[in-house]
């Protein structure tokens, strides 16, 4: 095969067995690779109704057959497994060097299954693969972790592992790879905890081949080239890293203030914005595998409470550690997210809860005896990171994120999640858009399945109103089906500010020598997306959680450029389940599925 | 008029660009220990330096090697003569900067040869950490970074 390697490893923690088998040829061509194949295996052999914790869930690893080519930004993997923290199917992307080092050591993807007697970390080293005793390694923080398992394999090994947060079952702990780089969402972290797995260590020395080097080569050419001179890509995302947004969604009036209890403004957006991060405290950029983007940060914070250095932050952990908790000291903010690196946790999630839980405290839901929480308190936040990961005291209950949380005291509405999982940076009043996106995202609230901010906001690939719901359902379709294409090529969704469909697909198609049209490579994306449906309507999930939290339907957004505005996600998603060929209760019909080759 | 690749550390995003393109350059394949660049990365620092033949003037490669395998191009590129070399790997051994490479898939010695004066890793270099430039003027935009530095101290204590 080109592109793939052809090549799957299946460990078994429970009874310690390793075994490689072929990649199964027809799922690649129909559901590409990383988040879209990784989906396929998951929905094949794991029952929908498991447990997230149980030995029965497995926690796969899976690359596309662009990663770690030559192709624009291909770092890419995905880790796909039912997440804990909502139960949906959970596909969590990372980028580094991590995904391009286990194609390298010959491998598409990683099966894990069972659960070991006792902590073990998989070493990797081309095809010999052994798991290995890592007792020493428990409740060792990341970069302690990756540290010592250089030392004890290869200084060129790449590692991904979980912190504290994952052996705790932290509901929203990551897997982190190369330090600072994460599969982010879900709890992907806790399930590989639940298994006793505390890293994967990856050593690769061989080659990728691809099917049509000089025709490849002249698409990644024409796409990189197209990346360069974008404005986005190009120059604003070098610049000043996500954080450009800050002052970007500030104007646009959709920065989230105080658990969006308030207007999306926050007075103090300069203190956190990209501009001042760029100016303060950025040492240089980072890039990912292969990504002429770069837009990493590495920061040091050279003094004071919260001296400290690391990666980030990005956006959406400026955010929701800053206006999400009226904090504007980017020391605070840098720090929190640092210590979220280094304990294994996701930023969006443990913000969203602290958020969710001060809120309950302001309103005397929480006594102040359990936990006397105040907003814009940057000494506050530090604490309860950690106490999270340790679930230390209040930490306990933040650690089961803010649905749980709001539940347990009466009040989930206040929880401003998606199918439990928390909201990013937008406020969707803005955006309405964004809107009927996170209610039907396949994951729960996430910004990274159609992400809808592009036109809206920025006005790529065209500006479309972000207060109308006029054409919104049929624009978010094509996003969610052209990312989930994006995830399952193994190259980064940044790309997409500066590149389409035409531009991807030539890169699988000169890479793999899978030579379908543009359209049936969308339908791809297409077919990916149905299948993740299909998985949470068996999961339990229906048309009843594709919804918003209440205060996004029903309070008007009360200050701004969008004042007055609600989410009318009632004129939205009707045709929305229309034109994905699903019924009036959110079910594809049997036709579509035949369509799309899932019947 | 000889140029050389100039390297700038501070500026390399770790990108490992130059690794895909030089490999696929000299096998047709991507793979990062076929390159004749490498990227020596300190994940947790956030830093990167890419490892690449100096193309020493003095070159140990050159001295060490028994039947005169490498010699100076005219663009003053170390090249080895395929043919003769006997992939006795002396020259990795006695390469300073451990630059020089055995690519031991296909059994021979991998060395920057400037891609015969269009060097494509600074071709596809998007961080500009690698250029190819004059080598009697390849530090003249540093000593001018560092003295404007001096001219902003000496106007703001005007």
């Amino acid at each position: 095969m080109f592109g793939w390697q052809g090549k799957i490893l299946r460990v078994n923690l429970s009874d310690g067995s390793i075994k490689p088998e072929a990649l199964n040829e027809e799922w690649a061509h129909q559901f590409i690779g990383a988040r879209g194949l990784g989906t396929k295996y998951f929905f094949e052999e794991v029952d929908p109704q498991v447990d997230p914790l149980s030995p029965k869930n497995k926690l796969i690893f899976m690359t596309g057959p662009l990663t770690g080519t030559f192709a624009s930004s291909a770092g890419r993997f995905n880790v796909v497994t039912k997440g804990p923290l909502n139960g949906t199917i959970a596909a969590s992307n990372s980028g580094g060097y991590w995904g391009a080092e286990l194609k390298y050591a010959g491998w598409d993807g990683i099966i894990i299954e069972g659960r070991a007697d006792r902590p073990v970390y998989l070493y990797i080293y081309n095809d010999q693969a052994e798991l290995r005793c890592a007792e020493e390694l428990w409740g060792k923080n990341v970069f302690e972790t990756t540290d010592m398992l250089k030392e004890a394999t290869d200084e060129e090994a790449k590692v991904a592992c979980i912190g504290p947060a994952g052996e705790n079952l932290v509901k929203f702990a990551c897997i982190m790879n190369e330090y600072h780089r994460a599969a982010g969402r879900s709890g992907v972290g806790a399930v590989m905890g639940s298994k006793n797995l505390k890293a994967i260590v990856v050593r690769g020395t061989g080659s990728i081949k691809v099917d049509n080097p000089a025709a490849f080569m002249q698409a990644c050419q024409d796409a990189r080239k197209k990346l360069r001179e974008h404005e986005v890509t190009g120059e604003g995302l070098g610049a000043y890293g996500t954080n450009i947004l800050v002052n970007i969604l500030n104007e646009h009036g959709g920065l989230p203030v105080k658990n969006f209890s308030e207007a999306a403004v926050f007075p103090n957006a300069e203190k956190i914005s990209g501009e001042y991060h760029a100016e303060k405290y950025l040492v240089r950029n980072k890039g990912c595998f292969g990504c002429t983007i770069a837009c990493g940060r590495v920061t040091n914070i050279p003094q004071g409470r919260f001296k400290s250095s690391g990666e980030g932050p990005e956006y959406e952990a400026t955010w929701t550690f800053g206006s999400n908790l009226a904090i504007d000291d980017f020391e605070a903010i840098c720090k929190a997210n640092f210590l979220c690196n280094e304990l294994g946790l996701d930023p969006i999630t443990m913000g969203g809860t602290i958020s969710c839980a001060t809120e309950l405290v302001q309103r005397g839901i929480i006594p102040r005896t359990v936990a006397d929480l105040r907003w814009g308190d940057g000494a506050m936040l530090v604490d309860l990171v950690r106490k999270t990961a340790y679930r230390e005291g209040f930490g306990d209950e933040l650690a089961e994120g803010s649905y749980r949380l709001a539940e347990k005291y009466g009040h989930p509405e206040f929880s401003m999640t998606v199918k439990k999982q928390e909201l990013p940076a937008y406020d969707p009043r803005g955006l309405q858009g964004i809107g009927l996106n996170y209610a039907t995202s396949n994951r729960g609230g996430c910004h990274v399945r159609g992400y809808m901010t592009s036109p809206e906001v920025l006005g790529l690939p065209e500006r479309v109103d972000p207060d109308a719901t006029e054409g919104k359902p049929a624009l978010l379709k094509t996003f969610q089906d052209l990312t989930a294409l994006c995830d399952s090529a193994g190259i980064c969704l940044f790309t997409t500010f500066a590149i389409g469909l035409p531009e991807i697909a030539a890169q699988l198609r000169t890479a793999t020598g899978l030579n379908i049209s543009d359209d049936e490579y969308l339908l791809a994306g297409e077919r990916i997306w149905n299948l993740e449906r299909l998985f949470n309507l068996k999961a339990g999930f229906s048309k009843k959680d594709d919804t918003l939290p209440p205060r996004l339907l029903k309070d008007p957004m009360p200050g701004g450029p969008h004042k007055g505005r609600v989410v009318e996600l009632d004129k939205m998603l009707p045709e929305y389940y229309r034109l994905r060929g699903w019924n009036e209760e959110g079910v594809p019909t049997q036709e579509r599925l035949q369509q799309l080759g899932l019947a | 008029m000889s140029k050389v690749l100039f390297v700038e550390p501070e500026r390399c995003t770790g990108c490992r660009t130059c690794e895909l393109i030089c490999s696929f350059t000299h096998t047709g394949e991507f793979n990062p220990l076929h390159s004749c660049v490498s990227i020596v990365a300190f994940e947790k620092n956030g830093f990167s330096f890419p490892a690449v033949c100096q193309q020493c003037s003095i070159a140990a490669c050159m001295e060490v090697c028994p039947v005169g395998a490498i010699s100076k191009d005219q663009n003053g590129a170390m090249i080895v003569n395929h043919s003769i070399c006997l992939r006795c790997k002396m020259c990795t051994i006695a390469c300073p900067f451990g630059a020089t490479f055995y690519d031991a898939e296909n059994d021979r010695i991998l060395k920057c040869d400037l891609c015969g004066g269009d060097p494509q890793c600074v071709e596809n270099c998007a961080s500009g950490a690698l250029t190819y430039r004059e080598a009697n003027t390849v530090n003249q935009s540093k000593r001018r970074a560092t003295a404007a530095k001096f001219l902003g101290l000496m106007e703001e204590g005007r």
